[in-house]
């Protein structure tokens, strides 16, 4: 194995972990915080399936910003959506399961393309950042980096499947061999700069993500005026140290 | 015009976002408590020493008890969604009042002490340490939000700056500096039981002075009850209700309608206060004891029901939180909710056909309808999501003939703040209430240029008043703000009422 193959073995391990042990303390912190008090924007929906149509609509269709700015919306939405089709296509690495591949393969010619509205997106948020005063006074250089980071990361990844073509298989075979842990399996990963570049960002993105505000990911399912239910009238909700005071 | 030393800001036909202007409002502070009227609310009476410390030590222990705080300031992603969407920012055009701006100095500070990232590299993520001229800058904008929530309809994760404000304001309060305005009340409804400090003979004089108006002008003897044991009903209202223009015309409406429908009802002198400013201080603790002096005054006058005058932010307190804070209610009638709004009281008795109605003597008025922000977008009427909307509306139709609602993106949950909210109805920031009511100045201004309306009903007792107060400023007449239940009650034809016309004014253009 190549020393290259290994570092970015060594990367891929630790921005898992970092990922996965972050975003889990992260949600148990969210989770474990108590919400004294009933505090929904109604109108609200007053049943628990109400609730979850709410946040449906929320999280597919980003309801409340097409309410509020629709350009905003539209490049927000245009790149998560994107990113979530090109995600998807990013599965035929992970997994041999027969028919979810079967799926990949047939929506990847289309998928591929969603590459440039992903970038198409992000450039657009960037714009809105750079130019409406608004949006620029409240920008620290984080919220710019973010963004030019998934900008490189959606770059170097058409790259390799427009410009260079990276050799698939290999990559396939590389983080099978890590999901795995089959060390004698694992091949060279190959060497050309836009599979490297966008490998490495993808793993900083992946370390940088639970402490960031990529955070709102988790954090929408756990906002309290769009997750409760109306019900106050009907239910007391009283917080345990909120009972203290009871006594 | 009333006259101000700032400039008024100038109504436009279509809103328009303003471009930022740093600063504008950074001088704009209300009064400090003093630490005599501190100290009964449980805070410190003056800025201790290690105010630092505490203060951080105060925002750990907020961000362990409410999960809104925590994921609201992890979630932003500065979108700017946002930004145009704070009536003091678009009256003011400082940016701290954008919502985003404005959660900003308290997460500058909370990425500072709380977060890695804001620990290791503050630069890069905008943390900031806390110093004392953050401290200020607190102090000045937490005071420039009022609760409103409007922001909170338009951010893609909910985040609500009101409890960012509350929080704030909390941990200010911990440090010793509070807000005059909100904590000398606080004190007046813990000593006196209202916010206005009327004694319970004042209360009573009061009202014995409406029944006899009342008669006077209907010839029938409508009771106006203190303190009545056994009466089915506990009215609570907001402590306006018993002098001042308009809100008093509302409290003789509601009288009318328990008259009418034949219910036993009282006010009572322990709970003669709606209004609940712990809310507006974020204190859990002091919005928990002003709230159980209701269930108190439910308990000692055997009361079946608990029903809420026309207050906005005392019927968020009631509808979301009085269950919650000094529940349960199981001593009560099950057959209706705790508590009811007068108007859930009042539309229901318009439908079963109880009330005798002359909806021409509302006719010298064309009205529109202010939604009152905590009664919008953080409280329900009636059983269905959006029945504060309805309800309301329903009910002036049913006693008026001439209504238009003001544009669809200034009404209903979208509606724009009064300008007063929050705990702002206080002299001492004039310049920000008249500039954070332009948006609303605007709104109604086109209804009237459109539809000749000549009369804007609210049901909440700081709409009310800072109405009131604000429209001069913007060249409007202050009687032109009505309470809906003022609009009932000169509607209602009492049973055996002897005079058609109850006041004079309206006998000139009734057909
Ligand atoms: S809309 Fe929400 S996420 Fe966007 S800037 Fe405002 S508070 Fe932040
Ligand atoms: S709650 Fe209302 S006043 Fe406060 S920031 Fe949001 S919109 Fe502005």
């Amino acid at each position: 194995m190549s020393f290259l193959t290994i570092a970015f073995a060594a990367l891929f391990y630790a921005a898992t972990l970092l990922l996965v042990v972050g975003l889990v303390r992260r949600i148990m912190l969210y989770w474990k915080t108590p919400a004294p008090l009933k505090i929904p924007t109604t109108p609200a929906p007053v049943t628990q399936s109400g609730v979850v149509m709410r946040m449906f609509r929320e999280v597919v269709f980003f309801e409340s910003l097409f309410k509020s700015t629709k350009w905003t919306w539209l490049f927000g939405w245009v790149f998560h959506m994107a990113l979530f089709a090109v995600l998807f296509r990013h599965l035929r690495y992970f997994t041999d399961i027969q028919w979810l591949m079967a799926i990949v393969a047939f929506v990847s010619p289309l998928f591929k393309y969603l590459a440039f509205a992903m970038i198409i997106g992000l450039l657009g948020l960037l714009g809105r950042r750079l130019f409406v005063d608004r949006v620029r006074y409240i920008s620290a250089p984080s919220d710019y980096l973010m963004l030019l980071l998934l900008l490189l990361i959606g770059i170097s990844g058409a790259m390799t499947t427009f410009v260079a073509h990276t050799d698939v298989v290999v990559v396939k075979q590389f983080f099978r061999s890590l999901m795995y842990f089959n060390f004698g399996d694992m091949p060279n990963l190959p060497t050309d700069p836009f599979i490297l570049v966008h490998l490495f960002l993808v793993a900083l993105l992946m370390i940088i993500f639970p402490v960031s505000k990529l955070l709102h990911a988790p954090g929408v399912f756990f906002s309290p005026t769009r997750n409760q239910v109306d019900n106050p009238r009907e239910q007391r909700h009283v917080a345990d140290w909120a009972r203290k005071l009871e006594q | 015009m009333a006259k101000a030393d700032f400039e008024i800001p100038e109504l436009k036909e279509y809103p328009e976002v303003p471009k930022v202007v740093p600063g504008t409002m950074a001088h704009s502070q209300p009064f400090i408590a003093k630490p005599e009227f501190q100290e009964p609310l449980g805070f410190p009476g003056e800025l201790p020493e290690d105010w630092h410390d505490k203060a951080i030590s105060a925002m750990g222990d907020l961000l362990g008890k409410y999960r809104s705080l925590q994921v609201y300031l992890d979630s932003c992603v500065k979108c700017g969604a946002c930004t145009d969407k704070c009536h003091y920012y678009l009256g003011t055009k400082d940016p701290k009042n954008m919502p985003v701006g404005r959660q900003d100095l308290l997460r500058k500070v909370y990425r500072r002490y709380f977060t890695f990232a804001g620990k290791y590299f503050p630069k890069l993520v905008g943390a900031e340490d806390l110093t004392k001229e953050v401290l200020d800058d607190w102090y000045s904008y937490f005071h420039q939000c009022s609760q409103c929530r409007r922001c909170s309809v338009f951010c893609p994760y909910g985040i609500d700056t009101a409890e960012i404000s509350m929080a704030a304001r909390e941990i200010m309060d911990r440090i010793g500096v509070g807000q005059k305005y909100c904590n000398e009340i606080i004190g007046k409804v813990y000593k006196i039981g209202n916010n206005l400090g009327l004694p319970e003979a004042a209360l009573a004089d009061t009202l014995e002075g409406l029944e006899e108006d009342v008669e006077e002008d209907t010839g029938v003897a409508v009771k106006y009850p203190l303190d009545v044991k056994g009466a089915d009903i506990l009215l609570v209202t907001p402590s306006a209700d018993f002098f001042a223009e308009p809100h008093v015309d509302g409290l003789i409406g509601y009288g009318k309608v328990f008259h009418e429908a034949g219910v036993s009802w009282t006010l009572s002198s322990k709970a003669s206060e709606a209004a609940n400013f712990g809310m507006f201080i974020g204190s859990y603790e002091n919005m928990r004891r002003v709230s159980m002096r209701i269930r108190e005054a439910a308990l000692e006058l055997g009361v079946k029901r608990i029903i809420f005058g026309e207050c906005g932010h005392a019927w968020r307190v009631a509808y979301s939180f009085l269950n919650t804070l000094a529940g349960p209610f199981d001593f009560l009638d099950p057959k209706y909710p705790v508590p009811q709004h007068i108007l859930e009281f009042t539309w229901n008795e318009i439908q079963k056909g109880t009330l005798n109605i002359d909806k021409s003597a509302n006719d010298d008025m064309v009205l529109t309808f202010h939604d009152s922000c905590n009664v919008a977008r953080a409280s329900r009427m009636g059983p269905e999501p959006g029945g504060q909307f309805k309800i309301p509306r329903n009910v002036i139709k049913a006693v008026c003939n001439n209504f238009y609602d003001m544009a669809p993106e200034t009404i209903h949950e979208k509606t724009f703040c009064c300008g007063g909210g929050g705990g702002l109805l206080t002299d001492d920031l004039m310049e920000l209430r008249v500039k954070g009511a332009k948006p609303r100045m605007e709104a109604l201004k086109n209804v009237i240029e459109e539809h000749g309306v000549t009369n804007m009903a609210a049901i909440c007792a700081i709409c009310k008043s800072q109405f009131t107060k604000v429209l001069p400023y913007y060249g409007l007449d202050m009687d032109m703000i009505v309470s809906v239940h003022q609009l009932v009650s000169n509607a209602i034809i009492l049973t055996g009422q002897t005079s058609e016309d109850d006041d004079d004014e309206s006998a000139d253009d009734a057909a």
